[in-house]
């Protein structure tokens, strides 16, 4: 695993405060938690000078207080390190990927409307995948929401 | 007069799936093009989370018709991971040999429907015939034509009895001939290369900016495939070429699928020779200890990737699936500024989209409750070759 090492002693070196914060899980596969405000200078710094090109997609979480949001990045030669970030629930603000990565759209409308985390700088568009009569303020991938089992219109099961 | 938008879709603008399209035409010309997707969505990854882990791979299977096995082994790769379980070896060439067959069922499918948006018919009609051998092969190893079933945690349910090798060579050797006869058609017959040369063009560049993936990506010259760059499965003991065409077109995205198939032939007679002996699956605890992983595979259409994290229950606390599409659905757009209308139905087709498992839906299918007499696959097929005997439709 001598790559990821590599990767590992790199960020390290570059961003002292992702010290104690990587870890290998196994070869080309790569872990990190990285504060919100570091977080755009890792990714560029992942992007440009380590070969991470590939945002394969965005993962949203609920993580009880806070909200995570992971960034599953590769390389050409398949390792990959998924970058952890947490916001607080009360505020859930993270910037938009889609200048480095455009094809990251999709994936940021979709932690939008699932998690109601906020995305700073996405262009205006189509949300994804709700419905657009979807009530505001429901997220369905949080762990309180449930859904209503009662039937609101059409035929209830004994007619 | 200010713009106006002609909508296309959400019922059937390309495939028999929805999607919506909304197109800012100038003349006959594609100016800018907007998609809708989400027509599907059911809400699968919550459903996962409210399921046992042997629940969700049969959830999962469902998430496509077509890649229903890239989507289970994706997601059991996950898990077994977490689990620190050892796949052994023999049920690693089994899922592989399933999932190199289900490319040949899903590439044959996808040809037919190319020749059928640009009004080739036959093709269709020949390369739909030519499916049914492999669709039987399918069927013979795991039961099902779709949706096979063959997986479980830690392995596969079911063995591939060396009775069956031959079987699936025969298969193999007469699928061969035939796509021998598919890579004439492409790269000779001039009314299909004329319709789809220079169409939906998509440069090396943005293939690499937008993270395209798949076939898409791999004919518009970026070698990318996870089963070279990160293999799983069986694998890494396969010689195979990753299939590659600098002409980033429609046309590029027939030949890539085209001359992968015959990787494919290779790459099952490399499984069946080299098949090793030994048990089939592992025995998998019920409750799998807390822990995160990510899985990808090289599903036909593309890289399919899965997220699992499990928190010590039998349940997992999140499941996400990116189906290839999703990431190449972008790119779509690009493809279609300044083509015509006209090819917004094969442009879109040769990404070879599938909309449920982007949006993660589950097909539900009545069982019909009266009946619980059990058919095996010949009585199955005299039956329907009965039933339309009587009907004056001989076969």
């Amino acid at each position: 695993m001598a790559k990821e090492d590599e990767i590992l002693q790199s960020l390290t070196k570059q961003f002292s405060a992702l010290e104690g914060k990587i870890r290998i899980q196994r070869s080309r596969r790569m872990w990190a938690r990285v504060e919100p405000a570091d977080f755009a200078s890792v990714l560029d710094y992942m992007r440009n000078k380590l070969g991470f090109v590939i945002l394969c997609t965005i993962t949203g979480l609920d993580e009880g207080e806070n909200l995570g949001v992971l960034y599953h990045l590769a390389r050409e030669d398949g390792i990959m390190l998924n970058v952890e970030v947490y916001v607080p629930k009360a505020n859930p603000v993270v910037q938009t990927v889609t200048p480095i990565f455009p094809g990251a759209d999709m994936y940021e409308r979709e932690i939008v409307d699932l998690l109601g985390i906020k995305v700073e700088g996405l262009a205006p568009g189509f949300r994804y995948p709700l419905t657009d009569d979807w009530p505001a303020g429901q997220y369905p991938l949080r762990k309180d929401w449930k859904l209503d089992p009662s039937p609101k219109t059409g035929q209830t099961e004994e007619s | 007069m200010g713009n106006v938008f002609i909508p296309i879709g959400p019922q059937h603008p390309a495939l028999k799936e929805p999607a919506s399209f909304r197109i800012l035409l100038e003349g006959e010309k594609i100016i800018e093009a907007n998609v809708r997707l989400g027509y599907n969505h059911r809400g699968v990854e919550k459903a996962c989370e409210e399921r046992s882990f042997l629940q969700d791979m049969y959830l999962l299977e469902r998430v496509c018709g077509i890649c229903s096995h890239s989507h289970s082994t994706c997601f059991l790769q996950a898990v077994e991971e977490i689990a620190g379980l050892e796949v052994p070896p023999r049920a690693q060439y089994i899922r592989t040999l399933v999932a190199e067959l289900e490319r040949i069922h899903s590439h044959l499918l996808w040809l037919g429907v190319a020749g059928h948006e640009v009004g080739f018919d036959s093709l269709f009609m020949y390369t739909w015939r030519d499916r049914e051998v492999v669709m039987d092969i399918l069927a013979l190893l795991t039961g099902n034509r779709v949706n096979y079933g063959i997986n479980t945690i830690g392995g596969v349910r079911r063995d591939v009895t060396p009775d069956k090798y031959p079987v699936i060579l025969k298969a193999i050797d007469t699928l061969e001939e035939r796509t021998k006869y598919y890579i004439q058609i492409a790269t000779e017959e001039m009314s299909f290369i004329k319709r789809l040369a220079g169409v939906g063009r998509l440069s090396k560049e943005d293939v690499e900016s937008m993270c395209v993936v798949g076939p898409t990506g791999r004919a518009s010259g970026v070698a990318r495939d996870a089963r070279r760059d990160d293999p799983y499965a069986a694998y890494g003991d396969l010689s195979f070429k990753v299939i590659t065409d600098d002409h980033c077109d429609v046309y590029g995205r027939a030949v890539v699928r085209v001359l992968e198939l015959m990787e494919t032939y290779s790459m099952v007679r490399q499984l069946l020779k080299n098949m090793p002996e030994g048990p089939i699956t592992v025995k998998a605890p019920r409750k799998i200890p807390a822990g995160e992983a990510v899985s990808r595979y090289e599903a036909p259409r593309g890289e399919d990737l899965h997220y699992v994290r499990a928190n010590g229950t039998e349940k997992p606390e999140r499941v996400k699936v990116r189906a290839p599409t999703l990431a190449n659905v972008q790119a779509v757009k690009k493809m279609l500024e300044n083509y015509y209308l006209a090819d917004i139905p094969i442009v879109v087709a040769a990404i070879d989209p599938c909309f449920s498992c982007t949006d993660r839906t589950v097909a539900v299918s009545r069982l019909d409750r009266g009946s619980t007499e059990l058919m095996d696959w010949e009585a199955l097929r005299r039956y329907s070759i009965d039933w339309y005997a009587r009907r004056g439709v001989r076969f």
